[in-house]
């Protein structure tokens, strides 16, 4: 997940863990902080953690591993997220996929030469009223169409 | 407060900005401006009104005169004609079934609200979601002190009883009782959990409910809270959920300023405050247990049951977990009482039932309707049919973990019971409706696409379930299948909904079931090589995805 731009000073992970209480119970709320503290948590932060909390490292991993939204290897600056449950699918979805391998020039779970762009699959976004459907970071994009999906990415370029 | 002659409700749920609503809003303001009216108009951002497909919408008020496809430009026309001459601008004025029907003017009267009933969604595009006095203006946190003040907590849990409202979150037990189980235990803590992680594809209800009316949902948990002997609430939600998060925490802060959370809410001597935790993306999180477990920080992986959540869940200790839509059902019941709401529906499955409408169906979008109402009513009623003059195949009700139903079961009453006679469910609401472009083979594969990924892994049938359905639909596909798939499959559905070990697995084989039961000789002849709708790419060997 890209490094949200913000204003305030970015927090320490050990202030993140302190304000939770080195409570292991936190430990999604501070993978969660974590990740938009470093972008994403590679094994360093998931020892700290781990040794921070005194809880094994496999479970960190685990925890870590667990979860969509969180990510153990770098990623681009934009995670682009393209739905493929079957709503989405009865509405194309598969030429929305067929369009950003093309134009991006990569498989899901890839990320583009130039640390752009990470492509990645996803379930139901919950927005299925507008399928077929995709995010880009936070942002959602509905009703697409192969075209459009060339004119958002032009947006981002 | 000053007064004002019209109000103009501009629907900010998730589809209607992504189809531009903030610039029509933005536009709208501008031109009101301009006309000098804006002493007299007011607008306020709203909740989803239900017809997505056709956003940006807004509705004109005293009249309720529906516009939808708005663009920014349109908005002149909409404040010199309707706002300053009081004419409706006739060619903007949202239609229910597009082609055939004329124009219509208000909310009540137009086809899309017809067959609709609201409870759940009463104030979903009625109020500002980010103005409480609006919410207690139209009765809002009264029923909090109806229960409070002149109800004992039993009194409370037995109305819920009565009412005979079943949970909305996919397995319809009765809330009720849920309830009566929890609330005469003795701990020194208890919880109620919101379950908002609402991750079943083609369901979007609990987002713009909580978009929608958030207070709602407050005051829902804090009467539960008192009924069971709980002060403590915990919404969990889609991480994805932005907007909701949002106005929930909004909505929560302004309760809290007014007293209606907090210690000693109405005087009451009665204490009910609630956190949101977010989710990080998995489905099965959406299953009570998981959930729990993710709250406690671990993997969202389910526990085996009994013990039961109710006597013990979060941190061991008693907790009731309900599904947002559950809930909304809560404030009307107390105020409104049981009879009143075992009026509406059918006898086993009394209420409303929010569903989304969705695939090859006119009117994509939300609504709420009387349990019981037919397939048929729903997809060519409200939903305006099949668009592109194509015929109906099968809908899948109860999201993905539904079954396949074909044109036979149109007439078939939509509530808990009979859909789960048909080998389907009503889940949480989701209405997938397939034309005949498709194929069942290219359909399966999806589903089982999805229970693939979203499989926790702890159980081998479910985990190796799910991953080899997803292969040998994929081979169908591809035209590379052995003799033997369909048999293969049928034991391997058999194996799982036996023995998995929570309701993902067990259920995600529903759709193939049904399927096999009515489109078997479709999926036969992908065994033999030939794709029917021509969908599968067969000859071209396996696709690409
Ligand atoms: C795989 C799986 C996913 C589920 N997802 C949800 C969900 O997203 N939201 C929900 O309210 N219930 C979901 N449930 C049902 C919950 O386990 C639970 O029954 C429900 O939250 C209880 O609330 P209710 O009685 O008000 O329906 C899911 C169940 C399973 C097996
Ligand atoms: S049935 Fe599937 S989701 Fe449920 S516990 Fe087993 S592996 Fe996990
Ligand atoms: S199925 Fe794609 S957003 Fe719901």
């Amino acid at each position: 997940m890209p490094v949200k731009s913000s204003t305030e000073p970015k927090k320490s992970l050990r202030q993140v863990i302190a304000e939770h209480n080195s409570d292991p119970g936190a430990l999604l709320d501070i993978l969660r902080d974590a990740q938009e503290i470093h972008g994403y948590l590679s094994a360093a932060v998931m020892e700290e953690i781990a040794d921070e909390l005194d809880i094994p490292v496999s479970r960190v991993y685990g925890v870590a591993t667990f979860y969509t939204l969180l990510a153990t290897k770098p990623k681009g600056e934009h995670i682009i997220r393209v739905c493929e449950s079957p709503p989405c699918h009865i509405r194309g979805a598969v030429n929305i996929l067929e369009t950003l391998k093309e134009v991006l020039g990569v498989n899901p779970g890839e990320t583009t030469e130039d640390k752009k762009f990470t492509l990645e699959l996803t379930s139901c976004l919950g927005v299925c009223g507008v399928a077929p459907a995709m995010m880009i970071g936070d942002q959602v994009y509905g009703n697409l169409t192969p075209e459009r999906v060339k004119e958002i990415l032009k947006t981002y370029a | 407060m000053s007064y004002f002659r019209a109000h103009v409700l501009v629907c900010a749920g998730t589809p209607c900005m992504l189809k531009g609503a903030g610039a029509v809003k933005d536009a709208l303001c501008r031109e009101i401006e301009r006309a000098g009216l804006q002493e007299e108009v007011r607008v306020v951002e709203t909740g989803c009104l239900g017809p997505c497909d056709d956003g940006p919408v807004i509705v004109v008020y005293p009249e309720g005169v529906m516009y939808s496809k708005l663009k920014p430009e349109e908005m002149s026309r909409i404040v010199q004609q309707h706002l300053l001459k009081g004419r409706v601008v006739e060619d903007l004025v949202y239609r229910a079934e597009k082609e055939k029907a004329k124009p219509v003017v208000s909310l009540e009267e137009q086809g899309y609200l017809d067959r609709q009933y609201r409870i759940v969604l009463r104030n979903c595009g009625r109020i500002d979601p980010d103005s409480i006095e609006e919410y207690i203006a139209n009765g809002g946190y009264e029923a909090l002190g109806k229960a409070l003040t002149t109800m004992t907590p039993e009194q409370v849990v037995a109305t819920v009883k009565d009412s005979g409202l079943r949970g909305r979150g996919g397995a319809g037990f009765p809330t009720g009782l849920k309830w009566s189980f929890t609330a005469p235990i003795a701990a020194d803590q208890k919880y109620i959990i919101c379950n908002a992680d609402e991750g079943e594809p083609g369901t979007f209800k609990d987002r713009l409910i909580l978009e929608g009316d958030p207070h709602s949902i407050i005051e829902a948990m804090a009467i539960a809270g008192y009924a069971v002997g709980a002060d403590q609430g915990i919404v969990y939600i889609r991480g994805e959920y932005h907007l909701s998060i949002e106005r929930l925490q909004r909505a929560a802060a302004r309760a809290r300023e007014l007293g209606l959370l907090g210690k000693d809410i109405f005087g009451t001597g009665f204490n009910f405050d609630l956190q949101i935790r977010t989710g990080a993306g998995a489905y099965v999180c959406g299953e009570e247990t998981a959930l729990i477990e993710s709250l406690e920080g671990k993997r969202g992986e389910p526990r085996l049951k009994p013990p039961y959540p109710g006597v013990a869940g979060l941190w061991g200790k008693p907790t009731v977990v309900n599904n947002v839509e559950t809930l909304a059902n809560i404030p009307p019941i107390i105020l409104k009482g049981a009879e009143w709401f075992r009026g509406i529906g059918t006898e086993k499955t009394p209420g409303t039932k929010v569903f989304t409408m969705l695939g090859d169906i006119t009117n994509q979008g939300l609504i709420e309707v009387p349990m019981g109402i037919t397939l048929r009513e729903v997809i060519y009623g409200v939903g305006g049919g099949i668009p592109n003059g194509r015929g109906f195949k099968l809908a899948q009700t109860g999201g993905t973990s539904g079954g396949c139903l074909p044109k036979e079961f149109l007439d078939l009453p939509m509530d808990y019971d009979s859909l789960a006679e048909a080998g389907s469910a009503l889940g949480s609401g989701a209405l997938l409706v397939i034309d005949d472009s498709h194929c069942i083979v290219d359909v399966l594969r999806s589903f089982m696409k999805f229970f693939q990924h979203e499989s926790c892994g702890q159980c081998t049938p479910c985990r190796e379930g799910t991953a080899r359905l997803y292969q040998l639909f994929s081979d169908l596909a591809a035209g590379k299948a052995g003799q033997d798939a369909v048999q293969l499959i049928k034991e391997l559905c058999q194996t799982m909904q036996l023995s998995s070990l929570c309701g993902l697995g067990q259920s995600a084989p529903n759709g193939v079931v049904t399927a096999l039961q009515y489109f078997e000789e479709e999926i036969q002849k992908h065994v033999a090589g030939e794709c029917p709708a021509g969908v599968c790419r067969i000859s071209m060997g396996s696709r690409a995805v």
